[in-house]
């Protein structure tokens, strides 16, 4: 037997899962976003069309696509930086050699990502009540006037944002940690010979040694963050007045309440396409920062 | 190979007890708390009907609508279940119900004069019966009776100028921060009332067009606006109003349009120094009290279904007075018949006589199986014209727009049922 076709013996198996589980779906839900599929078409297929390309012209011709489009490019440019943020800066503290209790600290601060989201939700809601609700009185003791978080479009955005941080930066901090614990500690050392201050360490030193993680941690969380869904379906149902309906919140009422499967398909193709781009978009940044890194 | 084969065995076994089911088994998908109470009236069917086991499958409302449509294309639908009446004009274009009107006919205990007629005629589509409605539901005002009597007024409203007037002196004694009436943005029910109490009809060309530049239409839009534009009602939607029942007490707002479960509520939640100011008012109309929704749900029976002759006798065990009478009691869900109503325990509700009066001009929505996502469209513009970005003419316009768009397909599966293609 040749080793190739061994080869493919091996990979066999796992080529048939990934077909079966995966590439026909795929493929189907493609043929699917080119047809109007819809209730009618259930009852019989004779009244199935074949529309080509009308779904996704029709769709860049929709506002409310633009409108999703930009919302959830404004909860990834915004959420996923800040996500990040946190996870380092609770990583960093909770690496702190000055830090007591860490084993306390780490599970109350990861708590938030294995709550369920429904249950938060609700009392999120509560916590963001433009009178009743404790981050409006936080915000009054400080002098900052009532802000009317859920119902005031120009907020509901910031307000998920806050929210989805809140629930998911646990998971990047523990990866965080872990990274930060596989740190030689000498480098800290030799950086201190040196006369390197905190700031100066946490630049030189530990960032460039987080690169890799940072990058992974990066791509898991925008992928994560384009798919917005949950938290605006239990938190606002998209309103007020449409500024948190979401790529993926479009797709579900298209395909789950309205059954119209057809264009359900094509917002979900339109959505992977952007995802694709934008990893590889930040994949390709990436690598280079990472060589120009490697070379200094 | 020998140690799969031992283990094959079992499984096997194992599946087809799953998948076989014992002959007179009849399958009911009932929904959300209905489900649960219904479990407590069939073991007197059971009794009555010697051979019938019913076997009763609880759906929560949210996973309901997914579940019948998969159960249809999967060929697994039950023989009966309990359906919001909304949903009956898309199943039965999916031909996926068995039409009733020759049951109805033959029988004696569905009476379709004793059920109230806007109710009954969502359940008739193209002028076929589907299914046998089962609990009610419209929507009225909720009303604070103490503080529409200290702003003059000792009785509620009947038609809409006397409704502007009593929400323009509510608003006067109530100040900047509360107001007369609750309208939540994410609720499609108030505006949708108001427009079924026009003349003209929500949809033309057969349910291929909308029809929403009508001066009726934009009459109903109007006074929607109306009460946002003076302060009458505040810009909020459901999550930002944490618990309705408490702010009512509050007096956050004196009028509330809501539906029966809120008797219930209400009556369990307000305060006891409150329980005794509030009412319910039928809802007022342009001229004189005006219609309302006809919501609700029926009981069908599936056109899969090999056990229909069991199946409609189960209906009609459920759709009689004495048993209906027991649903009320234990749901506090509304009945659809007249001789229900005029039962002590019904009659003697104050809260439920204002729906009694409203069930009597209860008007259907289109029957068109688009109508949630039209009036999910209604909604949302009405939302943007209450928040000043659309006018009202500008907002009736765009939901044309839009309503035509969604019945698109509609409108070239009627062109081609009209040309001899087969039809919808």
């Amino acid at each position: 037997m040749r080793p190739s076709l061994a080869g493919w013996w091996f990979a066999g198996p796992a080529l048939a899962v990934l077909a079966v589980f995966f590439v026909v779906p795929v493929a189907a839900a493609f043929v699917l976003s080119l047809t109007d599929f819809d209730i009618y078409a259930i009852a019989d297929p004779a009244n199935l069309r074949l529309v080509w390309l009308h779904n996704y012209v029709q769709l860049l011709k929709t506002p409310l696509f633009w409108k999703a489009l930009g919302n959830t490019l404004y909860f990834v440019v915004v959420g996923v930086p800040l996500s990040i943020a946190v996870s380092l800066a609770t990583a960093v503290l909770l690496d702190s050699e000055l830090a007591r209790f860490k084993g306390a600290f780490r599970t109350a601060l990861f708590a938030p990502v294995v709550t369920t989201v429904v249950a938060v939700a609700v009392v999120w809601r509560n916590l963001f009540h433009a009178r009743y609700g404790w981050v409006n009185h936080a915000l009054g003791a400080i002098g900052l006037g009532p802000v009317d978080w859920l119902g005031d479009p120009h907020w509901s955005m910031p307000a998920i944002i806050l929210f989805a941080v809140w629930k998911n930066f646990g998971i990047n901090m523990i990866i965080f940690v872990a990274a930060l614990q596989a740190i030689p500690r000498e480098l800290y050392e030799a950086a201190r010979i040196e006369g390197a201050n905190a700031a100066q360490q946490f630049r030189h030193v530990t960032l460039p040694l987080l690169a890799p993680t940072m990058l992974m941690v990066a791509v898991v969380t925008m992928a994560g963050y384009f798919q917005l869904f949950a938290e605006p379906y239990v938190m606002t149902q998209g309103g007020p007045l449409q500024s948190t309906v979401s790529v993926l919140y479009l797709m579900y009422e298209q395909g789950f309440k309205w059954w119209s499967l057809g264009v359900a398909s094509a917002v979900a193709f339109a959505l992977f396409a952007l995802m694709l781009a934008c990893t590889a978009l930040l994949l390709r940044t990436a690598r280079r920062r990472m060589v120009a890194w490697g070379s200094t | 190979m020998r140690i799969r084969a031992r283990w094959a065995w079992p499984a096997l076994a194992l599946m087809l007890c799953a998948c076989s089911r014992p002959p007179d088994e009849l399958t009911f998908w009932a929904m959300g708390r209905e489900s649960e109470v219904v479990a407590e009236l069939l073991p007197e069917f059971e009794r009555t009907h010697p051979g019938v086991h019913v076997s009763l499958h609880q759906l929560p409302w949210t996973g309901a609508h997914a579940k019948l449509l998969t159960a249809f294309v999967g060929d697994a639908t039950p023989d009966v279940a309990q359906l919001g009446n909304t949903w009956i004009p898309e199943l039965a274009a999916l031909h996926a119900l068995e039409p009733l009107s020759a049951r109805v006919r033959g029988s004696a205990a569905v009476q379709p004069p004793d059920y109230f007629a806007g109710i009954w005629d969502t359940n008739v589509i193209g002028g076929v019966l589907y299914g046998v409605p089962w609990y009610v539901d419209t929507r009225l005002l909720f009303y604070r009776t103490d503080l529409l009597k200290k702003a003059g007024y000792d009785a509620p409203p009947d038609d809409w100028n006397q409704w502007r007037r009593t929400m323009s002196a509510l608003k006067a004694q109530a100040g900047p921060d509360r107001f007369s009436i609750l309208l939540p943005l994410n609720e499609f029910e108030p505006l949708t009332a108001l427009a079924l109490q026009q003349k003209e009809p929500l949809l033309r060309e057969g349910g291929g067009r909308g029809n929403f530049e009508t001066a009726g239409f934009r009459k109903a839009l109007g006074l929607y606006v109306e009460m946002f534009d003076r302060g009458w009602a505040p810009l909020v939607s459901e999550a930002q109003i944490s618990n309705v029942w408490d702010e009512f007490g509050r007096g956050y707002f004196a009028y509330y349009i809501s539906g029966p479960w809120n008797i219930g509520e209400f009556k369990r939640r307000l305060p006891p120094e409150r329980s005794r100011d509030w009412m319910t008012a039928p809802l007022p109309g342009p001229d004189g009290p005006g219609a309302s929704i006809a919501g609700g749900s029926s009981l069908v029976i599936f056109a899969a279904s090999r056990r229909k002759s069991q199946a409609w006798q189960l209906i009609e065990y459920l759709s009689r007075p004495d048993v209906q009478e027991r649903f009320r009691a234990l749901t506090g869900d509304l009945p659809p018949r007249r001789s229900v109503w005029n039962l002590p325990a019904l009659a003697a509700d104050p809260y439920a006589r204002a729906f009694r009066q409203q069930l009597e001009r209860a008007k259907p929505a289109p029957k068109v199986p688009e109508w949630e996502h039209i009036e999910d469209e209604l909604r949302l513009v009405g939302e943007r014209a209450a928040t000043g970005q659309m006018t009202v003419e500008q907002a009736a316009r765009e939901l044309d727009r839009r309503v035509d768009a969604i019945l698109e397909k509609r409108r070239w599966m009627l062109a081609r049922a009209g040309s001899g293609h087969g039809g919808p």
